[in-house]
């Protein structure tokens, strides 16, 4: 297991090296001359200049290259271009309150929709699975800012539950932060309950139909054992799949949660930053995503060593 | 006489649950007594094993409906029970062991823990107690190194071993009544013998009765007391196994038992001076396992394989699961690559081909798989199917299909199959198609790997009655790729006997069935179920004198 582990994080040693040099390129080989893409339409020759010196822009391409590795490995990521502040210092500060979303929103996504996708399959073609069924095309089609402006009319403004938008870091005491963090993790949460239910319920009838689950009827054990003892363990291959890249989708894919709820997150410092052309920040952003979706599946891959004794690597 | 365990009163089982729907069962009578078994036998589609699940109260809510007669377990009627009540009575009063010890066991669960679910569920025993009960059951079917087994996953068990862990589930709380649905079908002959020993043995300890479904005659005449045959959901004749061995009454019964294929070797052919059209030299298939960190593994699918065909002639490579005929097959055929060794095809040696020169000898031999219901593409006709290869060989279009009509009718199925597609025939029909394909391309050789092993013995006469049919009339030569000695004995003039990939003796069916050589050979002559009756001819095998 330990082998397994050391060999999968060698593995993503290569994938993020790619990573890196397709970011690096991604500057350099955009038609044009970096340093006016990075000065703007209005700079000097001399302003040009001094980007390209301070850059190294006019040394060797490969050298650039290992100067860049070399500072992204001791936590450099450069300056914004825009506010003149350590890409690091504001990717540090926003990343907390996404995370904060994406794990809410994965955790409750699951605690509802694991049950209603059990239970669906278990009832499988009677009014409950349809109704479960329906519930999940809607949760499908309607659009994430709907849900959140409904959530936020009847929750903040006609009922006044909790504040309309904001973010407060947990470090500020839980009340704070679940008051403001609750709609926005409701309203992602749609979304994820209508795929996880979806998918535990197709691997719950694929597993309902085995031999094993007519074994353990045939030995008189309680319809619930047989349900989460034997089918639903059986079925969690797919669904951590699904939860995994949900994740991973989640951190990278709140933009549009994170602009209704006035969120200070790192979706929208991503949107602002590609429509600011804030080329470090972007490369930064694109780093971070990539990093996670590596992790994310190295957590998926190391669950189902653990949930299925078959897969050995 | 014994009390009665299991009594079955005019079962009737619908479809659906509209009381006029189709019949699955219809009235069906079946009684078992303390310490007796009751075989239950016929062909697919006769309702045994539908039957078998009625009285665990395991048929699929809703699909199937009893809607007549009564289930009494020790006088206590089933059909009516709650769900509540069934669980009780399940693996208490009644239990059951299946087909597939490969799927019948949760693979994520060790063993020993699947055990203990029954002994949680149905007693209060203390976590101790329920242990040492459950490692003396394991001991009781004969498990070795039961500590260790006990804390096994299903996938790291032999099939044997895996299904001696279902009996134990099963018998741990010694059920009145144990339902063993072809509880040794998947299993090897070696290993069938253990097995049926096991609940023979069991059974006498404990005085259980059993109710065993199967469709091999030979598993019969080793274990049942009284035999009951199905057809299509009715009972067609009971009657003590003796008496339905030597004297069925009815016709069915009768045309079941002459469909089994003897175990005594078909007189021989004379031999012939015809060119060999098939040679493999010291084939070997070894495959590497590579390991990222630790040492590379070798394992020998097949090795050192020689083996000679000539025109008209039949052989066949028996032995059992993994032993590596399949592979051997497979090689020949180049569907894999032989890692060494050679393979000439009517004189051209074509193992070290590469795929673009191997293509025109490609149809000079063809081969027909085990299951008909997966290796004919659903979405393509009949007539596409068998048309294909000559098309790819040149062959005008229409020609090929009026070949496809041809050879539709050599195989004894109407030409207008050609447009059907092959969800529209039965198993056995699907074999004849999948021949006809072979066929379509008039190859020198044809290669049945266990090609009739999937289907029931009255079909299997049949396909092997039309095997032997088209190499008369064709000439073609037949590598029979079978687990089954009976089946061998009855199509092969030679045979060659496998074992962990290698052959362990060769020579003249005649020869090698009725005088083996080899230590294994005996064991699985030995093994052979029924090997004491000669079926077709409602009598024991006369011990000839030698």
């Amino acid at each position: 297991m330990l082998g397994y582990l050391l060999r999968r994080i060698l593995a993503a040693i290569p994938v993020m090296g790619v990573v890196a040099l397709f970011v690096f390129l991604l500057l350099r080989l955009t038609p044009g001359d970096p340093a006016a893409i990075l000065a703007g339409d209005n700079a000097t020759p001399e302003q040009l200049e001094r980007i390209r010196t301070s850059l190294g822009l006019n040394e060797p391409l490969y050298t650039q290259f290992f100067t860049w590795i070399g500072k992204l490995l001791q936590g450099d990521l450069g300056m914004s271009l825009i506010s003149n502040v350590p890409v690091l210092t504001m990717i540090s500060k926003r990343v907390e309150p996404s995370i904060s979303i994406a794990l809410c929103t994965i955790i409750l996504a699951v605690i509802v929709a694991v049950p209603l996708g059990v239970i669906a399959a278990w009832k499988h073609g009677t009014w409950i699975d349809r109704f479960v069924m329906g519930l999940s095309v809607i949760g499908f089609s309607v659009p994430v800012f709907v849900i959140g402006y409904v959530l936020i009319q009847i929750f903040a403004i006609e009922l006044r539950w909790v504040p309309v938008q904001g973010f407060r870091s947990i470090t500020a005491g839980f009340g704070p932060f679940f008051e403001r963090i609750i709609l926005p993790t409701c309203t992602l949460s749609f979304i994820y309950v209508a795929l996880i239910a979806r998918m535990t319920r197709a691997a719950m009838l694929d597993v309902l139909g085995e031999d094993y689950v007519r074994t353990a009827r045939a030995k008189g054990i309680s319809e619930t054992g047989v349900l989460l003892r034997h089918a639903l363990r059986n079925a969690a291959v797919p669904v951590i799949t699904v939860i995994g890249t949900g994740f991973a989708l989640l951190i990278s894919g709140v933009v549009v949660t994170e602009s209704v709820f006035n969120v200070p997150g790192i979706g929208r410092l991503t949107v602002d930053a590609v429509l600011a052309r804030d080329y470090p920040v972007i490369q930064a952003m694109i780093l971070l995503t990539s990093g996670i979706y590596v992790t994310v599946n190295l957590l998926i891959d190391l669950a189902y060593t653990l949930l299925d004794p078959r897969i050995r690597y | 006489m014994k009390n009665i365990v299991l009594d079955i009163d005019n079962l009737v089982v619908g479809l659906g649950k509209n009381p006029s729907g189709q019949r699955i069962i219809d009235g069906v009578s079946l009684q078992v007594r303390e310490g007796e078994t009751l075989c239950v036998v016929g062909e697919s589609g006769s309702g045994k094993s539908v039957t078998s699940l009625t009285v665990m109260g395991l048929l699929q809510k809703g699909a199937l409906v009893p809607s007549g007669g009564s289930v009494k377990l020790v006088g206590e009627e089933l059909l009516t029970a709650t769900d509540k009540r069934l669980r009780q009575l399940r693996a208490t009063r009644m239990a059951m062991i299946f087909q597939e010890p490969m799927t019948a066991l949760n693979p994520v669960v060790p063993v020993g823990r699947q055990i203990d679910e029954v002994l949680r569920a149905h007693t209060d025993l203390d976590a101790r107690a329920r242990r040492q009960k459950i490692l003396a059951m394991m001991e009781h079917v004969r498990l070795p190194d039961v500590e260790r087994i006990f804390a096994s996953y299903p996938h790291r068990l032999s099939g044997g071993q895996r299904q001696r862990i279902m009996i134990a589930m099963a018998l741990v709380l010694e059920p009145k009544l144990l339902i063993a649905d072809e509880p040794t079908t998947a299993l090897d002959v070696t290993t069938q013998k253990q097995i049926l020993t096991l609940i023979r043995d069991l059974q006498r300890d404990h005085g259980t009765a059993v109710l065993f479904i199967t469709h091999d005659m030979g598993v019969v005449a080793e274990i049942a007391d009284r035999v009951a045959v199905m057809r299509y959901g009715r009972l067609v004749e009971t009657g003590t196994l003796d008496s339905i061995l030597r004297t069925p009454a009815m016709e069915y019964t009768r045309n079941l038992l002459s469909s089994v294929p003897s175990l005594v070797p078909r007189a021989p052919r004379a031999e012939t001076n015809e060119p060999v059209v098939l040679e493999a030299n010291e084939l070997s298939k070894i495959y590497r396992e590579r390991s990222f960190l630790g040492k590379a593994r070798e394992v020998a699918a097949a090795k050192d394989v020689t083996i000679t065909l000539r025109k008209g002639r039949t052989l066949g490579i028996v032995g059992e699961s993994g032993s590596g005929k399949s592979t051997v097959a497979r090689c020949i055929v180049r569907l894999i690559d032989p890692t060494s060794g050679g393979v000439r095809l009517a004189g051209r040696e074509i193992s070290d081909l590469s795929r673009r020169l191997l293509q025109p000898h490609r149809k000079k031999i063809q081969i027909i798989f085990q299951d008909p219901y997966r290796s004919l593409n659903p979405r393509v006709t009949v007539g596409e199917t068998i048309a294909e290869g000559p098309i790819n060989y040149g062959m005008p279009r229409a020609e090929a299909l009026a070949k496809a009509r041809e050879l539709l009718e050599l195989v004894d199925l109407p030409a207008d199959a050609v447009s059907r597609y092959p969800h529209q025939f039965s198993g056995g029909q699907r074999q004849r198609i999948a021949i006809a394909r072979a066929l379509a391309l008039d190859p020198d050789v044809l290669v049945a790997d266990e090609a009739v092993s999937a289907l029931d013995v009255s079909v299997q006469a049949q396909v092997l009655e039309l095997l032997d049919e088209i190499q008369k009339r064709l000439g073609i030569a037949l590598l029979f790729i079978t687990h089954d000695l009976r089946v061998a004995a009855q199509i092969c003039d030679d045979v060659a006997v496998m074992q962990h990939g290698r052959i362990v003796e060769q020579g003249p069916a005649a020869e090698v069935l009725t005088h083996p050589q080899q230590a294994y050979t005996k064991a699985l002559l030995d093994a052979a179920p029924g090997r004491g009756w000669d079926f077709a001819n409602f009598r024991p095998v006369e011990v000839a004198a030698e």
